[in-house]
Protein backbone atom coordinates (compact mmCIF):
# COMPACT_ATOMS: atom_id res chain seq x y z
CA UNK A 1 0.00 0.00 0.00
CA UNK A 2 2.83 2.40 0.93
CA UNK A 3 4.26 1.91 -2.55
CA UNK A 4 1.13 3.31 -4.17
CA UNK A 5 0.41 6.00 -1.57
CA UNK A 6 2.31 8.83 -3.34
CA UNK A 7 0.39 8.18 -6.54
CA UNK A 8 -2.89 8.17 -4.66
CA UNK A 9 -1.94 11.52 -3.11
CA UNK A 10 -1.00 12.92 -6.52
CA UNK A 11 -4.24 11.73 -8.10
CA UNK A 12 -6.25 13.15 -5.18
CA UNK A 13 -4.54 16.56 -5.52
CA UNK A 14 -5.14 16.54 -9.30
CA UNK A 15 -8.82 15.81 -8.72
CA UNK A 16 -9.20 18.46 -6.00
CA UNK A 17 -7.42 21.05 -8.19
CA UNK A 18 -9.62 20.23 -11.17
CA UNK A 19 -12.82 20.38 -9.14
CA UNK A 20 -11.81 23.57 -7.29
CA UNK A 21 -10.78 25.24 -10.56
CA UNK A 22 -14.04 24.26 -12.27
CA UNK A 23 -16.05 25.44 -9.25
CA UNK A 24 -14.27 28.78 -9.18
CA UNK A 25 -14.76 29.19 -12.92
CA UNK A 26 -18.48 28.44 -12.65
CA UNK A 27 -18.85 30.71 -9.63
CA UNK A 28 -17.52 33.60 -11.69
CA UNK A 29 -19.95 32.88 -14.52
CA UNK A 30 -22.84 34.99 -13.25
CA UNK A 31 -26.40 34.02 -14.22
CA UNK A 32 -28.07 36.14 -16.89
CA UNK A 33 -30.53 37.65 -14.48
CA UNK A 34 -30.98 41.14 -15.92
CA UNK A 35 -34.09 41.50 -17.99
CA UNK A 36 -34.81 44.18 -20.58
CA UNK A 37 -37.25 45.70 -18.08
CA UNK A 38 -34.53 46.44 -15.56
CA UNK A 39 -32.35 47.64 -18.37
CA UNK A 40 -35.06 50.05 -19.41
CA UNK A 41 -35.34 51.34 -15.86
CA UNK A 42 -31.61 51.97 -15.75
CA UNK A 43 -31.68 53.66 -19.11
CA UNK A 44 -34.16 56.28 -17.99
CA UNK A 45 -31.63 57.34 -15.36
CA UNK A 46 -29.10 58.46 -17.94
CA UNK A 47 -29.40 61.92 -19.38
CA UNK A 48 -28.93 62.36 -23.14
CA UNK A 49 -28.44 66.08 -22.59
CA UNK A 50 -25.12 65.37 -20.91
CA UNK A 51 -23.75 63.76 -24.02
CA UNK A 52 -21.49 65.63 -26.34
CA UNK A 53 -20.12 63.62 -29.19
CA UNK A 54 -17.50 65.18 -31.37
CA UNK A 55 -18.05 65.07 -35.11
CA UNK A 56 -14.41 64.04 -35.60
CA UNK A 57 -15.32 60.53 -34.53
CA UNK A 58 -14.02 61.14 -31.02
CA UNK A 59 -16.18 60.24 -28.08
CA UNK A 60 -15.94 63.34 -25.94
CA UNK A 61 -17.86 64.37 -22.87
CA UNK A 62 -17.31 67.83 -21.43
CA UNK A 63 -16.17 71.25 -22.49
CA UNK A 64 -13.33 71.76 -24.97
CA UNK A 65 -12.08 74.56 -22.71
CA UNK A 66 -11.79 72.25 -19.70
CA UNK A 67 -8.55 72.58 -17.76
CA UNK A 68 -8.14 68.80 -17.56
CA UNK A 69 -8.74 66.28 -20.32
CA UNK A 70 -8.81 62.60 -19.44
CA UNK A 71 -8.34 60.21 -22.34
CA UNK A 72 -9.24 56.62 -21.58
CA UNK A 73 -8.29 53.70 -23.76
CA UNK A 74 -10.90 51.20 -22.71
CA UNK A 75 -12.22 47.71 -23.34
CA UNK A 76 -15.88 47.20 -22.45
CA UNK A 77 -15.23 43.67 -21.17
CA UNK A 78 -12.33 44.67 -18.91
CA UNK A 79 -13.42 44.64 -15.23
CA UNK A 80 -10.88 47.27 -14.22
CA UNK A 81 -12.20 49.54 -16.98
CA UNK A 82 -15.70 49.25 -15.51
CA UNK A 83 -14.41 50.18 -12.06
CA UNK A 84 -12.37 53.05 -13.46
CA UNK A 85 -15.33 54.26 -15.51
CA UNK A 86 -17.42 54.53 -12.34
CA UNK A 87 -14.65 56.50 -10.63
CA UNK A 88 -14.35 58.86 -13.61
CA UNK A 89 -18.12 59.31 -13.69
CA UNK A 90 -17.98 60.53 -10.09
CA UNK A 91 -15.07 62.85 -10.86
CA UNK A 92 -16.97 64.33 -13.82
CA UNK A 93 -19.78 65.26 -11.46
CA UNK A 94 -17.33 66.83 -9.01
CA UNK A 95 -15.31 68.80 -11.55
CA UNK A 96 -18.10 69.76 -13.94
CA UNK A 97 -16.84 71.99 -16.80
CA UNK A 98 -13.25 71.77 -15.59
CA UNK A 99 -12.96 68.13 -16.71
CA UNK A 100 -13.33 66.71 -20.20
CA UNK A 101 -13.37 62.98 -20.87
CA UNK A 102 -12.47 61.26 -24.12
CA UNK A 103 -13.08 57.55 -24.63
CA UNK A 104 -11.00 55.64 -27.13
CA UNK A 105 -11.72 52.09 -28.21
CA UNK A 106 -9.11 49.51 -27.32
CA UNK A 107 -10.80 46.08 -27.28
CA UNK A 108 -8.39 43.38 -26.16
CA UNK A 109 -8.16 40.07 -27.98
CA UNK A 110 -8.26 38.16 -24.68
CA UNK A 111 -11.83 39.34 -24.10
CA UNK A 112 -14.18 37.30 -26.24
CA UNK A 113 -16.93 39.89 -26.63
CA UNK A 114 -14.91 43.09 -26.34
CA UNK A 115 -14.97 43.86 -30.06
CA UNK A 116 -18.68 43.12 -30.33
CA UNK A 117 -19.35 45.42 -27.39
CA UNK A 118 -17.19 48.15 -28.88
CA UNK A 119 -19.14 47.85 -32.14
CA UNK A 120 -22.40 48.13 -30.23
CA UNK A 121 -21.13 51.32 -28.60
CA UNK A 122 -20.09 52.68 -31.99
CA UNK A 123 -23.47 51.77 -33.45
CA UNK A 124 -25.18 53.63 -30.63
CA UNK A 125 -22.80 56.52 -31.25
CA UNK A 126 -23.97 56.74 -34.85
CA UNK A 127 -27.39 57.57 -33.43
CA UNK A 128 -25.90 60.05 -30.96
CA UNK A 129 -26.02 57.82 -27.90
CA UNK A 130 -22.48 56.55 -27.52
CA UNK A 131 -22.09 57.58 -23.88
CA UNK A 132 -25.39 56.09 -22.78
CA UNK A 133 -24.39 52.78 -24.36
CA UNK A 134 -20.90 53.15 -22.86
CA UNK A 135 -22.39 53.55 -19.41
CA UNK A 136 -24.79 50.63 -19.86
CA UNK A 137 -22.11 48.30 -21.19
CA UNK A 138 -20.00 48.93 -18.12
CA UNK A 139 -22.95 48.84 -15.75
CA UNK A 140 -24.11 45.46 -17.04
CA UNK A 141 -20.69 44.12 -17.94
CA UNK A 142 -21.00 41.12 -15.64
CA UNK A 143 -24.21 40.13 -17.38
CA UNK A 144 -23.48 40.37 -21.10
CA UNK A 145 -19.82 39.39 -20.88
CA UNK A 146 -20.81 35.94 -19.64
CA UNK A 147 -23.34 35.37 -22.41
CA UNK A 148 -22.42 33.21 -25.38
CA UNK A 149 -24.23 35.64 -27.70
CA UNK A 150 -24.24 39.07 -26.09
CA UNK A 151 -25.76 40.69 -29.15
CA UNK A 152 -29.28 40.20 -27.82
CA UNK A 153 -28.33 42.18 -24.71
CA UNK A 154 -26.89 44.97 -26.80
CA UNK A 155 -30.09 45.12 -28.83
CA UNK A 156 -32.10 45.25 -25.59
CA UNK A 157 -29.93 48.12 -24.36
CA UNK A 158 -30.41 49.90 -27.68
CA UNK A 159 -34.15 49.46 -27.39
CA UNK A 160 -34.08 50.74 -23.81
CA UNK A 161 -32.18 53.81 -24.99
CA UNK A 162 -34.84 54.48 -27.59
CA UNK A 163 -32.60 53.83 -30.57
CA UNK A 164 -33.71 52.57 -33.93
CA UNK A 165 -32.89 48.93 -33.17
CA UNK A 166 -32.93 47.77 -36.78
CA UNK A 167 -30.40 50.42 -37.74
CA UNK A 168 -28.41 49.77 -34.56
CA UNK A 169 -28.11 46.06 -35.34
CA UNK A 170 -26.99 46.78 -38.89
CA UNK A 171 -24.44 49.36 -37.72
CA UNK A 172 -23.17 47.02 -34.99
CA UNK A 173 -21.89 44.59 -37.60
CA UNK A 174 -20.80 47.16 -40.12
CA UNK A 175 -17.31 47.37 -41.52
CA UNK A 176 -17.39 51.08 -40.84
CA UNK A 177 -17.71 50.60 -37.07
CA UNK A 178 -15.07 47.88 -37.08
CA UNK A 179 -12.67 49.98 -39.11
CA UNK A 180 -13.05 52.91 -36.71
CA UNK A 181 -12.38 50.70 -33.71
CA UNK A 182 -9.36 49.10 -35.34
CA UNK A 183 -8.00 52.48 -36.39
CA UNK A 184 -8.35 53.81 -32.85
CA UNK A 185 -6.71 50.65 -31.49
CA UNK A 186 -3.82 51.00 -33.93
CA UNK A 187 -3.42 54.65 -33.01
CA UNK A 188 -3.39 53.66 -29.33
CA UNK A 189 -0.74 51.03 -29.94
CA UNK A 190 1.35 53.56 -31.80
CA UNK A 191 1.01 55.78 -28.76
CA UNK A 192 2.32 53.02 -26.51
CA UNK A 193 -0.98 51.70 -25.20
CA UNK A 194 -0.71 47.99 -24.43
CA UNK A 195 -3.52 47.28 -22.03
CA UNK A 196 -6.67 48.67 -20.55
CA UNK A 197 -7.50 50.93 -18.96
CA UNK A 198 -4.73 53.26 -20.07
CA UNK A 199 -5.34 56.85 -19.11
CA UNK A 200 -3.79 60.05 -20.38
CA UNK A 201 -4.32 63.30 -18.55
CA UNK A 202 -3.66 66.36 -20.70
CA UNK A 203 -1.60 64.09 -22.94
CA UNK A 204 0.51 62.55 -20.18
CA UNK A 205 0.00 58.93 -19.20
CA UNK A 206 -1.25 58.36 -15.68
CA UNK A 207 0.38 55.25 -14.25
CA UNK A 208 -0.52 53.02 -11.37
CA UNK A 209 -3.81 52.24 -9.68
CA UNK A 210 -6.77 54.28 -10.90
CA UNK A 211 -8.32 54.93 -7.54
CA UNK A 212 -10.48 57.98 -6.99
CA UNK A 213 -7.86 59.59 -4.74
CA UNK A 214 -5.06 59.06 -7.19
CA UNK A 215 -6.99 60.34 -10.21
CA UNK A 216 -8.29 63.28 -8.22
CA UNK A 217 -4.75 64.21 -7.18
CA UNK A 218 -3.58 63.95 -10.79
CA UNK A 219 -6.47 66.12 -12.01
CA UNK A 220 -5.77 68.73 -9.31
CA UNK A 221 -2.14 68.85 -10.39
CA UNK A 222 -3.15 69.19 -14.05
CA UNK A 223 -5.60 71.99 -13.30
CA UNK A 224 -3.05 73.80 -11.15
CA UNK A 225 -0.47 73.44 -13.93
CA UNK A 226 -2.92 74.83 -16.48
CA UNK A 227 -3.61 77.88 -14.29
CA UNK A 228 0.12 78.62 -13.98
CA UNK A 229 0.79 78.41 -17.72
CA UNK B 1 8.38 21.21 -0.41
CA UNK B 2 5.19 19.43 -1.42
CA UNK B 3 3.19 21.89 0.69
CA UNK B 4 4.88 24.88 -0.96
CA UNK B 5 4.22 23.40 -4.40
CA UNK B 6 0.61 22.87 -3.36
CA UNK B 7 0.29 26.57 -2.43
CA UNK B 8 1.81 27.45 -5.79
CA UNK B 9 -0.65 25.15 -7.55
CA UNK B 10 -3.57 26.86 -5.81
CA UNK B 11 -2.21 30.30 -6.75
CA UNK B 12 -1.62 29.31 -10.38
CA UNK B 13 -5.11 27.77 -10.58
CA UNK B 14 -6.62 30.99 -9.27
CA UNK B 15 -4.65 33.08 -11.79
CA UNK B 16 -5.73 30.77 -14.62
CA UNK B 17 -9.39 31.14 -13.67
CA UNK B 18 -8.98 34.92 -13.41
CA UNK B 19 -7.48 34.98 -16.87
CA UNK B 20 -10.16 32.74 -18.42
CA UNK B 21 -13.06 34.65 -16.90
CA UNK B 22 -11.47 38.06 -17.41
CA UNK B 23 -12.47 38.82 -13.84
CA UNK B 24 -9.67 40.54 -11.99
CA UNK B 25 -11.96 42.14 -9.44
CA UNK B 26 -10.36 40.11 -6.65
CA UNK B 27 -7.21 42.13 -7.19
CA UNK B 28 -8.99 45.01 -5.46
CA UNK B 29 -7.95 48.48 -6.43
CA UNK B 30 -4.63 47.30 -7.84
CA UNK B 31 -4.56 47.95 -11.56
CA UNK B 32 -1.31 46.00 -11.82
CA UNK B 33 -3.31 42.80 -11.85
CA UNK B 34 -5.35 43.90 -14.82
CA UNK B 35 -2.30 45.26 -16.60
CA UNK B 36 -0.41 41.99 -16.25
CA UNK B 37 -3.33 39.64 -16.89
CA UNK B 38 -4.49 41.51 -19.97
CA UNK B 39 -1.03 41.90 -21.45
CA UNK B 40 0.21 40.03 -24.50
CA UNK B 41 2.46 38.00 -22.21
CA UNK B 42 -0.48 36.59 -20.25
CA UNK B 43 -1.03 33.82 -22.77
CA UNK B 44 1.07 31.76 -25.11
CA UNK B 45 -0.68 30.41 -28.18
CA UNK B 46 -4.04 31.05 -26.56
CA UNK B 47 -3.10 29.14 -23.41
CA UNK B 48 -2.94 31.26 -20.25
CA UNK B 49 0.62 31.54 -18.96
CA UNK B 50 -0.72 30.72 -15.50
CA UNK B 51 -1.83 27.32 -16.83
CA UNK B 52 1.83 26.52 -17.49
CA UNK B 53 2.44 27.49 -13.88
CA UNK B 54 -0.22 24.99 -12.83
CA UNK B 55 1.57 22.26 -14.78
CA UNK B 56 4.92 23.26 -13.25
CA UNK B 57 3.66 23.33 -9.68
CA UNK B 58 1.78 20.06 -10.14
CA UNK B 59 4.93 18.42 -11.50
CA UNK B 60 6.94 19.83 -8.58
CA UNK B 61 4.34 18.61 -6.11
CA UNK B 62 4.29 15.12 -7.63
CA UNK B 63 8.08 14.91 -7.61
CA UNK B 64 8.30 16.18 -4.03
CA UNK B 65 5.77 13.58 -2.85
CA UNK B 66 7.54 10.76 -4.69
CA UNK B 67 10.89 11.96 -3.36
CA UNK B 68 9.53 11.95 0.19
CA UNK B 69 8.46 8.35 -0.32
CA UNK B 70 11.96 7.39 -1.40
CA UNK B 71 11.63 7.19 -5.16
CA UNK B 72 15.24 7.66 -6.29
CA UNK B 73 14.76 9.60 -9.54
CA UNK B 74 12.11 11.93 -8.13
CA UNK B 75 14.69 14.29 -6.62
CA UNK B 76 16.42 14.78 -9.97
CA UNK B 77 13.08 15.41 -11.69
CA UNK B 78 12.14 17.89 -8.96
CA UNK B 79 15.44 19.73 -9.42
CA UNK B 80 14.91 20.03 -13.19
CA UNK B 81 11.31 21.20 -12.76
CA UNK B 82 12.17 23.81 -10.13
CA UNK B 83 15.14 25.03 -12.19
CA UNK B 84 12.87 25.56 -15.21
CA UNK B 85 10.28 27.32 -13.05
CA UNK B 86 13.01 29.49 -11.51
CA UNK B 87 14.20 30.64 -14.92
CA UNK B 88 10.65 31.27 -16.13
CA UNK B 89 9.94 33.26 -12.96
CA UNK B 90 12.98 35.46 -13.57
CA UNK B 91 11.64 36.14 -17.06
CA UNK B 92 8.17 37.02 -15.75
CA UNK B 93 9.59 39.32 -13.10
CA UNK B 94 11.63 41.10 -15.77
CA UNK B 95 8.51 41.56 -17.91
CA UNK B 96 6.52 42.93 -14.99
CA UNK B 97 9.27 45.27 -13.81
CA UNK B 98 10.67 46.60 -17.06
CA UNK B 99 8.18 45.96 -19.87
CA UNK B 100 4.73 46.18 -18.29
CA UNK B 101 5.88 48.31 -15.35
CA UNK B 102 3.14 46.75 -13.27
CA UNK B 103 3.08 43.99 -10.70
CA UNK B 104 0.36 41.46 -10.09
CA UNK B 105 0.29 40.41 -6.40
CA UNK B 106 -0.69 36.82 -7.19
CA UNK B 107 2.14 36.56 -9.73
CA UNK B 108 4.55 37.87 -7.10
CA UNK B 109 3.28 35.25 -4.66
CA UNK B 110 3.96 32.57 -7.27
CA UNK B 111 7.46 33.98 -7.79
CA UNK B 112 8.11 33.94 -4.04
CA UNK B 113 6.98 30.30 -3.81
CA UNK B 114 9.23 29.30 -6.71
CA UNK B 115 12.19 31.06 -5.11
CA UNK B 116 11.40 29.31 -1.84
CA UNK B 117 11.32 25.93 -3.59
CA UNK B 118 14.63 26.69 -5.30
CA UNK B 119 16.16 27.87 -2.03
CA UNK B 120 15.12 24.73 -0.17
CA UNK B 121 16.34 22.55 -3.01
CA UNK B 122 19.74 24.23 -3.05
CA UNK B 123 19.92 24.24 0.76
CA UNK B 124 19.26 20.51 0.96
CA UNK B 125 21.68 19.43 -1.75
CA UNK B 126 23.46 16.26 -0.64
CA UNK B 127 27.09 16.89 0.39
CA UNK B 128 29.64 15.41 -2.01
Amino acid sequence: MRRYLPFLIIIAVALVTGIAGAWLYRAKMRPLSTTPATVAAAATASSPAEQKADSDSLHVRGSASAAATLEIYGDFQCPSCAMTSAVIGDLEKDYGPRLRVIFREFPLAMHQHALEAAMAAEAAGLQGHFWEMHDMLYQYQEVWSKASKPGRFFSAYAQALGLNVERFEADAISDQAKARIMAEGDAGQARGVRNTPTIFLNGNEVRGAFTRDKLQAAIETAIAGKKKS
Amino acid sequence: MALIALCGLADATFLTVMHLTGDDSLCGSSSGCSTVLSSVYASVGGVPTAAFGMVGYFAAFSAAVCSAFGYPKARAFLSCTVAAMFLATLGFLYLQAFVLKAFCPFCLLSAALTFLLAGILVGTLPAR
